[in-house]
């Protein structure tokens, strides 16, 4: 019976029928294969504009400019009763170190004036970098030596060409006579553009030149510790109890839709959440990683817990049947089995749920992570900042050596971004078991 | 008549196993109706039927399989031994050391031929230390028949091992638990003429330390290599008697029917 009616429907080969829908289905097949490549050409292109919009700004956030200044390390300035004691070494008045110097190399300025301007084109961290220098090395004191300094954040922008000397005076940040002691330092070899190693070593400032990313990197690498140490073993044990041993009733099944929708409620809920639970009921100490970390841990539960709970449902049912059949308890077959068999996969989610974490702001923010702080956190109570605020904090500042900054702020996220997926892939593969 | 020549000999080849009146029902589902069968001890029992008619389920009941599957409710009596093995006392998971289990599909664990035997030992503190447990698994092994195949790559991972040599596997990594009771559903469902010869072999050689319990689609099976054999339709058995003699003369018509052919 079968037989008569797909003779009747079926063309024979080479008819004009079948060849006019074959010409069809490849036409339509084709057709998708090009959208297909269309829509990944068009993401690549996305990516690749931002990537190279973001390099071509912040590139310049790595390197610093510098003036070659001769110092000379006055014993009276420094140390007059020629204690050596650490204490009157690290309260000495460098500033005026700074400016003698300059003085010296521009012996015709002589105004109150031009000389506040002078003294303004290199950075208010020259200071820092003499007492680093002395407390280091007290017997350079006496001594005179050239040493390069860094320059104020403007003769920087303008080293960068970021400020156009070609533009009316009035409405330029670096005026004429600026100009002209820039010109002079430069001709005489003394300007140079260093690596920005301030930039990776030290905390936030007011000052752009002497800004970096440090404090907000490691402000991060505490939040997401925290986040991982709460949020994976209460995630990974909640999946595997509700997949292995969960009786399905209607308790659980609550329980599974509020999961699901858990992990779609807005992050500044959860900001809001961690206000209210870990500062205000809690008491622990505010813009603090551990508070921010708790915070982000309730944010990721759900992601971590809907990836497990997929990786363990993945598991074959025999090796669970082949574990009891042997006489292996559900807990045994949980731990010895399906657990690091799903690992991969629960892994592939932790990061996922880790990687939305490092992004995350607004929760940071209700909860005073968004604090201007220059120290670099010790511990995870410390007061602290983490990478997205520091990209929002810069972004935010009035000066425009920050934009430089924003951008190598969000480039050593990316960085933070990639080395994380890189050690997931890494964990996965080394977890991974050949079936 | 008959009743009374099977008693006698029943006790004479001592059941170690007794079902009597057993159903199961997955949730409002019956899939098992007041089922009764002894099974001897150092026999092969074959359970044959239809797809669907019960076999596998009533395999499952001698190790509470069933347990694991939500919904699932058993009633009737087993015993093992003597011993209610569904009584409230007794623990599923040591029973499941005394009762192994081989499946439809070989199922080793994606870790080393080794560790697939040796896990049972190792989870039930069998060995007192590595060399005890190098003995049990080469013994295991030896006894599955697949040691000379493997020896020399013990370090392999189970699941690179051929569809024959996998189920094997699965039976040594049983019998390293030690156990009286092997059940074995469709052990050869899944492998060539070749392998299924190698394991029907190996099935015949363990009769003489174990109690084995196999269900089978293959009625050629069932008569190659089992003493006794049940008839399973429909959730009931119909008929169970010596294999020669269900095969020759089977008193039911439904038996008849379906070692014939006609259905099933």
């Amino acid at each position: 019976m079968t037989d008569t009616t797909e003779t009747k429907h079926k063309a024979g080969w080479g008819s004009k029928e079948t060849m006019s829908k074959l010409a069809k289905r490849h036409r339509s097949e084709k057709a998708f294969r090009m959208i297909g490549l269309g829509a990944i050409l068009i993401a690549l292109c996305m990516l690749a504009t931002l990537l190279v919009s973001i390099a071509s700004k912040g590139f310049t956030a790595f390197v610093q400019t510098r003036f070659d200044i001769e110092i000379t390390f006055s014993q009276d300035v420094i140390d007059p009763n020629n204690t050596r004691d650490l204490e009157v070494l690290r309260s000495a008045s460098y500033g005026s170190l700074v400016r003698d110097a300059l003085r010296k190399e521009f012996p015709e300025v002589k105004s109150r004036r031009d000389l506040r301007s002078l003294f303004g084109i290199v950075s208010k961290g020259s200071v820092k970098q003499l007492r680093q220098l002395v407390m280091e090395d007290p017997g350079l004191i006496g001594q005179t030596k050239v040493i390069s300094l860094i320059a104020s954040d403007d003769m920087d922008m303008f080293n960068k060409g970021y400020i156009d000397r070609n533009v009316v005076e009035a409405d330029r940040r670096v005026k004429d006579k600026e100009v002209a002691w820039f010109d002079q330092l430069d001709n005489k070899g003394a300007v140079e553009l260093v690596f920005n190693t301030g930039f990776f070593t030290s905390g936030d400032s007011g000052e752009p030149e002497i800004a970096g990313i440090w404090g907000a990197v490691v402000g991060s690498f505490y939040t997401l510790l925290i986040t991982f140490v709460i949020a994976f073993p209460i995630g990974v044990m909640t999946a595997i109890y509700l997949e292995e041993f969960a009786p399905q009733n209607k308790f659980t099944d609550i329980i599974e839709v509020n999961i699901n929708n858990l992990a779609a409620v807005p992050s500044i809920v959860f900001g809001l959440l961690g206000l209210a639970l870990f500062l205000n009921v809690a008491h622990l100490p505010r813009s603090a990683p551990l508070v921010g970390g708790l915070t982000l841990a309730l944010m990721t539960l759900p992601t971590i817990i809907i990836a497990a709970r997929a990786a363990i449902r993945a598991i074959p049912d025999s090796i669970r049947q082949a574990a009891l059949g042997l006489g292996a308890s559900p807990q045994q077959t949980a731990f010895h089995h399906v657990l690091p068999l799903s690992m991969p996969g629960i892994l592939t989610g932790t990061i996922i749920g880790l990687s939305q974490a490092l992004g995350e702001t607004a929760p940071l923010l209700m909860i005073g992570m968004v604090a201007f702080i220059v120290d670099i956190p010790g511990g995870v109570t410390d007061p602290a900042t983490v990478l997205p605020v520091q990209v929002f904090l810069w972004a935010d500042s009035p000066e425009r050596a920050f934009v430089e900054k924003t951008s190598g702020a969000i480039l050593v996220l990316l960085g933070f971004l990639v080395f994380m997926n890189a050690l997931a892939v890494m964990l996965r593969k080394k977890f991974e078991r050949r079936w | 008549m008959l009743a009374e020549v099977q008693t006698p000999e029943t006790t004479k080849e001592n059941a170690i196993i007794k079902a009597s009146d057993v159903s199961v029902f997955y949730n409002d589902k019956q899939a098992l109706n007041g089922v009764s069968l002894d099974i001897i001890e150092n026999q092969i029992t074959s359970l044959i039927g239809p797809s669907g008619c019960g076999k596998s389920t009533f395999l499952r009941c001698l190790n509470r399989m069933n347990d694991t599957v939500p919904g699932g409710r058993v009633e009737g009596k087993i015993t093992l031994d003597g011993h209610d093995i569904y009584a409230s006392s007794v623990d599923e998971v040591l029973l499941r050391a005394r009762v192994g289990m081989v499946f439809q599909k070989p199922n080793p664990f994606p870790k080393s031929i080794y560790d697939n035997v040796a896990y049972g030992p190792r989870i039930h503190g069998l060995a007192k230390n590595k060399d005890d447990l190098d003995d049990i698994v080469l013994t295991s092994l030896e006894k599955a028949g697949l040691l000379k195949e493997v020896r020399d790559r013990l370090n392999a991972t189970g699941t690179g091992l051929s569809g024959g040599q996998q189920q094997r596997l699965c039976i040594a990594r049983a019998l390293a638990v030690q156990p009286d009771i092997i059940l074995m559903d469709e052990p050869c469902s899944a492998l060539d003429p070749i392998a299924t010869a190698k394991v029907e072999e190996l099935i015949e050689e363990l009769r003489e330390n174990y109690t084995i319990i196999i269900v089978t689609h293959s009625m050629q099976q069932a008569a190659r290599i089992s003493q006794k054999t049940a008839f399973f339709h429909l959730g009931e058995i119909v008929e169970v008697g010596d294999t020669e003699q269900l095969f020759t003369s089977p008193s039911d018509e439904r038996t008849q029917g379906y070692i014939t052919g006609r259905f099933g």
